[in-house]
């Protein structure tokens, strides 16, 4: 065989396989929320349950995204910058929620702070609501995202050494300063990018946050699961429309990806 | 300096070995939100699973129904990893050996179901592949199904597990030297050849974490997969579904048990490719 027939064909069925699995699925959203025209597009996604389970997604989104940066900025701070016992296993504990199931990343909340779990005795005394309301969402999506942030960092700051951070240390600059003008300028677009990917997982996580949820509409219903209640109603119209709204937010985050990343090989190179 | 840094921590840690300042303030900060978020509701399960025998915890772990979810989950995990280890590897080598139009666009997309959230992704294949769907329909004709069967279940973990695949191999292929490939094209190897026994093995390990990564995502994986399952107990209920069951109909023993399972089959897995790895890397480092 020629070399340029194996390269047509292999690009052929890579082609093939990418429209048939990723470009399909996507292009079968959109068509199913527009196939009744813009008016029941435009009801279902100003619908109020719809809006109020944005908010509640974005707030969701918001509260992860600072926890786990400053998560991830002092965690790779710690592991990178300095020599002690244990990192290895403080780097696996760290990475746990990436291989735990999201159900289970929700199931151990309520095992916290439900009508089972150890806290809900005080709880119940102070009249604080955790699973079945906001802060579980919050909780659930925090932990699923949890390691996201460091598992850029920790590599990226592990290649560049620690010399620039200690001749600056020798001439007398306090650790946040080191931080500001010396870590951070080589960190930066690897940040990003760890916070692209944890934005990307907290604004579409639904197994955890399902679990916690309760699924009260108009409360504490995040829009993933708003799609899911529209769609197990047969309101497929309705449910397309509002997942059409995540998935422009999808090829949002995918399109900043690509820039981060070529920024990111700019810097290396 | 900040409280943190006068906390008296045992001999080890406070070894001072690094002239950088604030490492009692980051470890105070890390070890806390570990604690607080992971580590601590983790240990909660154990603490539920305390009030019940180990007879208990063995019946329902093995209980008919459940253990029919771990081979729906198992079974179709594998076949999706296999096949995505096939187009993964394909992908990777046609992205970075191969220049032609529309590759950058292609290169972005690999990303998409990590991008997509789970639900969306989940509800898409369900009406792609259901019997009035696109693809669904064209399969209904000669009477196979695919929504609400294991096939269902197996394409949407092919879904979800291919970016780790491609990912991984990837930035491997790219690093790879060319010139042991013309050296081998230049004493005659075939094509084939040239790819068993130069690339392959070069690309072996990161293909193994790949299939890691992509197996234990597809054995948890929740939302992309559920839509298109449906719950047909014994046929295509898979573990996570059970696990959610379970806790809605407040059976914590059997919930956190069945839980508890899986987290042990996730680290067993990750704990393998692990020991895989390292032997394949060992072999390949020359040492035997």
């Amino acid at each position: 065989m020629q070399a340029k027939t194996v390269e047509r064909t292999l690009i052929a069925i890579g082609v093939a396989f990418i429209a048939l699995m990723l470009i399909l699925p996507l292009v079968t959203i959109l068509v199913y929320a527009l196939r009744q025209g813009w008016e029941p597009f435009m009801d279902a996604i100003t619908n109020d349950y719809a809006i109020k389970a944005l908010n509640l997604t974005l707030l969701a989104t918001a509260i992860t995204l600072i926890v786990n940066t400053g998560f991830g900025l002092f965690a790779a701070w710690t592991i990178t910058k300095f020599r002690f016992r244990g990192k290895q296993v403080l780097t696996t504990l760290i990475d746990i929620p990436f291989s735990i199931s999201p159900i289970i990343a929700g199931l151990v909340f309520i095992m916290v702070f439900g009508r089972i779990g150890w806290a809900y005795p005080f709880l119940d005394a102070w009249d604080i609501k955790i699973v079945f309301a906001v802060p579980g969402i919050v909780l659930a999506t925090i932990f699923v995202t949890f390691p996201f942030v460091s598992r850029e960092l920790i590599p990226l700051m592990q290649a560049q050494g620690n010399e620039e951070e200690e001749a600056a240390a020798l001439m007398g600059a306090r650790w946040f300063h080191i931080f500001r003008k010396v870590t951070f300028p080589h960190i930066k677009w690897g940040l990003m990018y760890g916070v692209i990917l944890c934005t990307a997982r907290a604004l579409g996580e639904f197994g955890a946050v399902s679990v916690v949820s309760g699924h009260l509409r108009g409360k504490t219903n995040t829009l993933p699961l708003h799609v899911e209640i529209l769609f197990n109603e047969f309101r497929l119209t309705a449910a397309f429309s509002v997942a059409s709204i995540l998935v422009i937010i999808a090829i949002v985050i995918l399109i900043l990806r690509n820039i981060v990343e070529y920024k990111l090989k700019q810097e290396e190179s | 300096m900040s409280a943190f840094a006068t906390l008296t921590l045992p001999k080890p840690w406070r070894r001072k070995n690094s002239v950088i300042p604030g490492f009692g303030l980051s470890m105070g900060v890390t070890l806390t939100l570990l604690s607080l978020i992971v580590l601590i509701p983790l240990a909660s399960v154990l603490l539920i699973l305390k009030n019940y025998s180990l007879a208990d915890f063995w019946r329902v772990i093995t209980d008919s129904q459940t253990v029919a979810t771990y081979r729906v989950s198992f079974t179709c995990a594998l076949i999706a990893t296999t096949v995505n280890v096939v187009f993964g590897v394909l992908l990777a080598w046609i992205l970075t050996r191969y220049r032609f139009p529309g590759r950058r666009i292609m290169d972005g997309l690999i990303e998409l179901p990590f991008a997509l959230p789970t639900a969306v992704a989940g509800i898409a294949l369900t009406t792609l592949y259901g019997t009035h769907g696109w693809i669904g329909s064209l399969f209904d004709k000669i009477d196979i199904k695919i929504s609400y069967t294991q096939i269902g279940i197996t394409l949407a973990m092919i879904f979800i597990g291919i970016p780790f695949v491609v990912r991984s191999i990837q930035p491997v292929l790219e690093k790879l030297d060319g010139q042991y490939e013309e050296a081998a094209a230049m004493l005659g190897a075939s094509r084939i050849r040239i790819f068993c026994r130069i690339i392959f093995p070069e690309i072996l390990p990161a293909t193994l974490a790949g299939f890691g990564l992509a197996f234990a995502r597809s054995i948890g994986e929740y939302g992309s997969v559920v839509f298109i399952a449906g719950n047909i107990p014994y046929q295509t209920q898979i573990t996570p579904l059970i696990i959610m069951l379970k806790l809605e109909n407040f059976d914590y023993l059997a919930a956190t048990s069945i839980a508890l399972v899986m987290i042990v089959f996730a680290f067993v897995v990750l704990f393998g490719i692990n020991i895989l790895q390292a032997k394949v890397l060992r072999i390949a480092g020359g040492a035997t």
